[in-house]
Formats: structure tokens, sequence, C-alpha cells
């Protein structure tokens, strides 16, 4: 019993822990941010092609997909009320809403933020990092701030390139293949899809959100990784796993904030 | 290590294409094209009975839409419903226009539409529109329905 109790508080302790040194890297990030946006801007092409354009496969294929079943099921659903004419609507709203940004986030997190995570913790085993510091070059400036700066610009363009890509693979299956009218598709679309309410909110702010938030996991867990290669396989599951709760979990308190009192 | 040139190309090319989907999104998916018919003057009009109609909901003159209904309230004296919507500046309608909630299809939303008048005095900023035909409740036709057959019947 006591023995349990104790296991119990050092877990949470544990985790507490995690937490604020979480938080206390992220405000050691912002602040390496500031600087080295004046001194290396450069450094972040390189970041943002590994995580951006890199994943970009895998965002396009994916979301013609979930846009070809949104529109296949939507289909099949919806011609028993003889609606199929709001299909459009249908498809754009659950993209532009939820599965945009959510699923990009899914993905981000499994294609790049791991690698993230996996390359950071690799450099902090092979003492890479602590020979920067060596070199007094600060680590924050050189290798975390323009990883996490680059997931930040990539995440929410690969947002908006799924959600595009998936409309166009709604349209491609509900127009070209089941024969639903290609203009009452996009005007039931335009009629129902606000630029502020369902874009701006829906792509943007999520995607936003989420980027924050999936890259900050990926760098702390890659930093703060036993540095032994047990170590960084854990560290990468942990940002996948966290990663994804995080991104449900922040996307029901946002759905709920942005689109619960209709 | 600095970038190389092909990479530069890549990232660019990413960031345009971000770029892109962001500009149909807002173009092809949402309703962006229609923020700016959103001026005009603001009409009133006075339902017994709304039915499902909700704010944003199209208001039409002849089937084509020209504006939106921004506000909808109860008057607290006659406990009527009260529309407010726009209409494009470049639309005039005579005084005597009517409104009526109409549904588009059987199962569809509501709009309004504008059924205009005769008179030569153009409806102006604040107006209220008289002349009003409320939603058709379902409910109600069937009962009066249901009341006429059984009145039928008897005799």
């Amino acid at each position: 019993m006591i023995a349990q109790l104790r296991r119990l508080g050092r877990f949470v302790l544990d985790k507490l822990g995690r937490l604020g040194r979480a938080s206390l890297f992220f405000m050691d990030m912002v602040i390496a941010l500031g600087a080295f946006l004046f001194t290396r801007p450069g450094l972040v092409i390189q970041q943002v092609y590994s995580v951006g354009v890199l994943s970009l496969p895998i965002i396009v294929v994916s979301g013609l997909f979930v846009g070809m079943v949104l529109g296949l099921q939507g289909y099949t659903n919806l011609v028993d009320f003889g609606a199929e004419s709001s299909l459009g609507a249908v498809v754009a709203l659950s993209l532009v809403q939820e599965l945009g940004p959510v699923v990009s986030a899914l993905l981000y997190a499994g294609r790049a933020g791991s690698a993230l995570t996996a390359e950071i913790g690799l450099m902090k085993a092979t003492e890479q990092i602590s020979s920067m510091e060596m070199m007094a070059v600060d680590p924050f400036q050189r290798v975390i701030a323009p990883r996490f700066l680059a997931g930040l610009i990539a995440l929410p363009l690969l947002a908006c390139i799924f959600t595009a890509v998936g409309i166009l693979g709604g349209y491609y299956v509900a127009v070209q293949q089941l024969g639903v009218d290609a203009g009452t598709f996009w005007s039931q679309m335009q009629g129902r899809v606000e630029w502020v309410d369902d874009i701006i909110n829906g792509v943007l702010v999520k995607s936003i959100a989420f980027s924050l938030v999936a890259n900050w996991i990926a760098v702390f867990e890659g930093y703060d990784a036993i540095p032994t290669s047990e170590g960084i396989g854990r560290a990468t599951t942990r940002t996948v796993v966290n990663t994804s709760l995080a991104v449900l979990g922040l996307d029901f308190m946002l759905t709920a904030l942005m689109f619960g009192d209709k | 290590m600095a970038p190389t040139k092909t990479l530069e190309t890549a990232v660019g090319l990413f960031v345009v294409l971000g770029l892109a989907a962001l500009f149909m999104l807002a173009m092809q998916v949402s309703n962006i094209r229609e923020l700016g018919n959103n001026d005009g003057y603001t009409v009133n009009a006075n339902f017994e009975n709304i039915g499902g109609l909700k704010v944003r909901a199209p208001v039409t003159l002849a089937g084509v839409r020209i504006g939106r209904v921004v506000n909808i309230a109860i008057d607290p004296q006659t406990y009527e419903a009260v529309v407010r919507f726009t209409i494009a500046p470049e639309y005039h309608l005579p005084t005597d226009t009517s409104a009526s909630i109409l549904t588009s299809g059987l199962l569809g939303e509501q709009y309004i539409g504008l059924e205009p008048g005769g008179m030569d005095t153009d409806l102006q900023e604040g107006d209220t529109i008289k002349l009003t035909q409320s939603a058709l409740v379902l409910e109600k036709l069937v009962g009066r329905l249901v009341t006429t057959l059984a009145g039928s019947d008897k005799p």
C-alpha cells in the first residue's frame, strides 16, 4: 500500500518535473528565437526543407484520399435523403473545421516530429550539443530555435495544402465519378463556408496552435532524451504519442471555443 | 552549411504552394467574394413566424441573391420577429415591396424572397417592410388540412 502510494507520488512528481522542464525549455527557446532571427535566418530554410518539403508527399496523398473518402461516404449517406447537392458543403466543412488541421498535425507528428526528436536526441547522444557549448555556440540558437521556427512555419502551410487537396479529391469523386453537378457542389460550399469563421479560425488558427504544440513537444523530447539508443527510441515514441494526444485534446477545446456556441 | 540553390528553390516552391492552397480555399471554397457585398442599406421586416430562418440567410429578388439577414430579434410590443437584412446598394426597391420567407427545396434552408411593388418612392436605410408573409410551418399546414378534411366529411 505504502509502496504503491510512493510509486504514485514519484510518478506525479516526475510528470510535474517534466512539465516544468518543458516550460523552462520553451522560454529559453523563445529567447533564443529572438536572438537567432537577427544572426542566422538562413538556417531556417534548411529546416523548412526537411520538415516541410519532405512531408509534402504524405500530406498530399493522404489529403487526396481523405477528401475522396469524404466525397464517397457523404454521397452514399446523403443520396438517401435526396440531399446530395449539399455534398460540397459537407466535404468542405468537415475538412476545413476538423480534418484538415488535425490529420495534417497527426501526420506531421509521425513524419517530421519524430525525425526532429531523433535528430536532436542523436546530437545529444553523440555529444554534438555539448561540444557546441564548449565552442561557445549556443545550441538553442544553432539547433533548437531554427528547427522550432521552421516547424512553426511548415505545419500551417501543410494544413492548407492538405485541406485544398482534400477538397479537390472530394470534387473528383463527387463530380467526376458520382455525377453531382459541379455548379451546385461549389455554390453550396461557398454558401456555407465562412472566410473568417471557418477558414481563418478553422484551418489557420487551429493549425498554428497545433504547430506550436507539436514542434515544442518534438524538440523538447529530443533535447530531454536520455542519450542512449534506447532513450532516443523512447523519446521518439513519446513525441508521436504526446503530440497526438495533445493535438486531439487541444482540438476539442478549440472546437468548443470556436464552433460550440452555434 | 549554407543552403544550396536547389534547396532554396524547393522551399520557395513549398511556401508558394501553401499560399496558393490558402488562396484557393479563400476564393473557391469560402464566401470571401461576397464579403464586399455586405455593405449596402439595411431594411427591417416584421414576421409573425420566421420558421427556421437564420442570421446570414440569403435575401433574394427573383431568385438572385441581393443581400443577407444580419439580425433577428423580437419586438416586445407585438411579439413579432423583427428581421433586419442588408440589400446591396445598386438595387433600389419600391416602398411597397413585400417579403416572404421561403424554403429552397423540400428540406432546404430558408431564405427571404422579395417581391417588388409599384410605388414611386424607394426603400431607404432603416425602413420597415409592411407586407410580409411568414414561413410555412408544416405542422400548422397539416393541422389545417386535417380540420378541412374532417369538416368536409360531415355534411
